[in-house]
């Protein structure tokens, strides 16, 4: 029974960091209705500029700031430079332009930081937090940390002006840009958030896996899964989703079928799921008039 | 009335001939040039006509049928690994493997189509996905080593040319995948141009028209799932030969973003476009390393978002448009 514990412990804390992705996912997804396939790269190039300034000598938590800032400055230069120009493109190109930017950034990174493995420190204690023996301190501490993200997010979207207008820019650009919304800036401040949601994700996930530039393609496509999974327009449903992903691909690991399958059995377990409930678990069904 | 008719009749005329003057002309070139290059670029001309008929079967089903897939090579692996295992554990000619691999990817993808049916837009590419990334792990199950080969793979014997002809392996494989995508591509072109094509552009635009003009939409669907598994699947058998290896990894998910990739760059509404898809896949990578060693990929990047800027309907799209720009200025100075 403790090993069976044990597993759905560190099913909770990879669920978490599946949860923060999908997070930035779902973020993405709701404010210009495109999944943006870069989203693990743009989180896991974070990571690095996190790394290079804790190595250069700076606290954590300064470094954590910092890094957060300039990812979500990132996320709006990059929808400014490079997303707004295929605006108008075919949803097919804009794939194709995030394809190109999640080469880019993995390239870039391992150039620049050579394709090694580095370990990245975690913020919290070694001790066993509140006497829990089958979550690691640091999971319960990235856990706790997703969480957080999820009700600020949730408090701003509901009750600040900015994210009304955000939702607004979503729902119906041409009513918003009617009472004054700047719709093209909102999209770009949705893609700001987005990149510093991921850049959060990433300093959480890298004391796991350590830290090397593939290292997020396989928690995007959990990811995605779990954004999925909750509904890709409920950020709720996406956290819980996360949770649901990394806690069901660790048992099946564990007690189904192996480890080289698992990820396999995960995603086939995740579209019959998708079979039978296609708008997601949390998702609304989507009703067109024709 | 007479003269109208008249006309009528010889216009096309008039027009077919400077067009089979420049399909004569592509037959010749297309001919020609594996005796004017060396054998490796013979085989990167072979692994173009092999990446367009796999583009060709995704052109139909993302591009045609309006449903995205991630992965199909997955379809390409399950063709590939078809042929080698005939070859290797059957001793089956190489010729005689395109119709079982084509048979089986048929029958593969019309059984995926049917549960995706269910699944639209994002959620299909995920579905897709999955199946794409399921793949490689399924080849080297250990249990299925003694006929896949684990993630050894699985070596072919290159097939030489038949009846004595003059012609070295490489450049024989070449005009075999040839005659073959030559047949592929008129087929498709018959079926895409007629009465199943419009159907499936009618699904793709507006389903609900499409069952209100009496168009069995899940037949189709799952059917065109079908052929464009088989085509991507012969298109993977073609390849093996061609490669003369099969082994897991070399079918990751990152084949089926290429296929997509290309798919999109070459024009995915679009029979031509296959082609262009194809030679982006095989030579703009390597274009790409030649430029910067460092870091070969972040140019590929460039390259991709490059190419979406200039031509965001794929590179079909971008002639059609500059054909009709230049015939304007044609008239207008005459």
């Amino acid at each position: 029974m403790n090993i069976f514990w044990e597993q759905v412990g560190s099913g909770l804390v990879t669920g978490g960091i599946y949860a923060s992705v999908a997070l930035a996912l779902v973020m993405i997804y709701q404010a210009t209705h495109q999944v943006n396939f870069a989203q693990g790269e743009m989180a896991m190039f974070s990571t690095y500029l996190a790394w290079s300034m804790i190595h250069a000598g700076l606290p954590y938590w300064v470094a954590f700031a910092l890094t957060v800032l300039i990812s979500f400055i990132g996320g709006i230069v990059i929808e400014r430079v490079i997303i707004r120009p295929v605006e108008n493109a075919p949803v097919l190109s804009v794939v194709v332009v995030f394809i190109g930017l999640l080469v880019i950034f993995n390239s870039l990174a391992g150039w620049i930081y050579t394709y090694t493995l580095k370990s990245f420190p975690s913020p919290f204690p070694s001790q066993p937090l509140f006497g829990f023996r089958y979550v690691s301190p640091h999971g319960i501490g990235a856990i706790g940390v997703t969480l957080v993200v999820l009700v600020l997010l949730y408090a701003f979207f509901r009750f600040t002006p900015l994210g009304l207008a955000m939702r607004a820019a979503a729902q119906n650009p041409a009513s918003a840009r009617l009472v004054g919304i700047r719709v093209g800036w909102m999209l770009a401040l949705g893609w700001g958030l987005a990149a510093a949601i991921g850049s959060v994700a990433g300093m959480m996930v890298a004391p796991i896996v350590y830290l090397d530039p593939n290292m997020m393609s396989g928690v995007l496509l959990y990811a995605f899964a779990a954004a999925l999974l909750g509904g890709i327009d409920s950020p709720g449903g996406a956290v819980l989703g996360g949770f649901i992903v990394g806690v069901l691909e660790n048992l099946v690991g564990a007690y189904v079928i192996g480890n080289d399958l698992k990820l396999s059995l995960a995603l086939v377990l995740i579209v019959g799921v998708l079979i039978v409930k296609p708008a997601g678990l949390f998702g609304r069904a989507l009703v067109t008039r024709v | 009335m007479m003269e109208a008719n008249a006309t009528a009749a010889l216009s096309p005329a008039k027009r077919l001939t400077p067009r089979l003057a420049a399909w004569a002309a592509l037959a010749v070139v297309a001919c020609g040039l594996p005796f004017a290059v060396t054998g490796y670029h013979t085989f990167q001309l072979t692994m173009v006509l092999v990446y367009s008929i796999a583009l060709l079967g995704l052109n139909m089903l993302t591009g045609y049928n309006g449903q995205i897939s991630l992965g199909h090579g997955a379809f390409y692996a399950l063709g590939a690994y078809t042929a080698a295992i005939l070859m290797n554990s059957l001793n089956v000619p190489y010729w005689a493997t395109l119709p079982a691999s084509a048979a089986v990817c048929l029958v593969a993808g019309f059984l995926f189509g049917l549960p995706a049916l269910r699944l639209e837009g994002l959620y299909l590419a995920l579905a897709t996905f999955a199946l794409g990334v399921t793949m490689p792990p399924l080849l080297k199950y250990k249990h299925f080593d003694a006929i896949t080969g684990g993630s050894q793979g699985i070596v072919i014997i290159k097939p030489d040319a038949p009846f004595g002809l003059p012609l070295t392996g490489d450049q024989w494989l070449y005009f075999f995948t040839l005659a073959i995508a030559v047949v592929l591509f008129v087929l498709a072109r018959n079926l895409l141009r007629g009465r199943v094509g419009r159907a499936l552009v009618a699904i793709r635009d507006h389903p609900i028209a499409a069952e209100a003009m009496g168009v069995n939409s899940s037949i189709y669907k799952s059917l065109t799932f079908g052929v464009s598994a088989m085509y991507t699947g012969i298109a993977g058998a073609l390849g093996a030969i061609a490669v003369q290896f099969v082994a897991p990894d070399s079918f990751d998910i990152f084949l089926s973003i290429s296929f997509l990739v290309g798919s999109v760059i070459g024009g995915i509404s679009s029979i031509a476009g296959a082609v262009f898809g194809g030679v982006f896949i095989v030579f703009v990578p390597n274009i790409a390393s030649q430029i910067s060693k460092a870091a070969p990929w972040a140019i590929y990047g460039v390259f991709l978002i490059g190419f979406m800027y200039l031509m965001p309907g794929g590179v079909v799209a971008f002639l059609r448009v500059a054909t009709a720009w230049a015939r304007r200025c044609f008239r207008k100075a005459g």
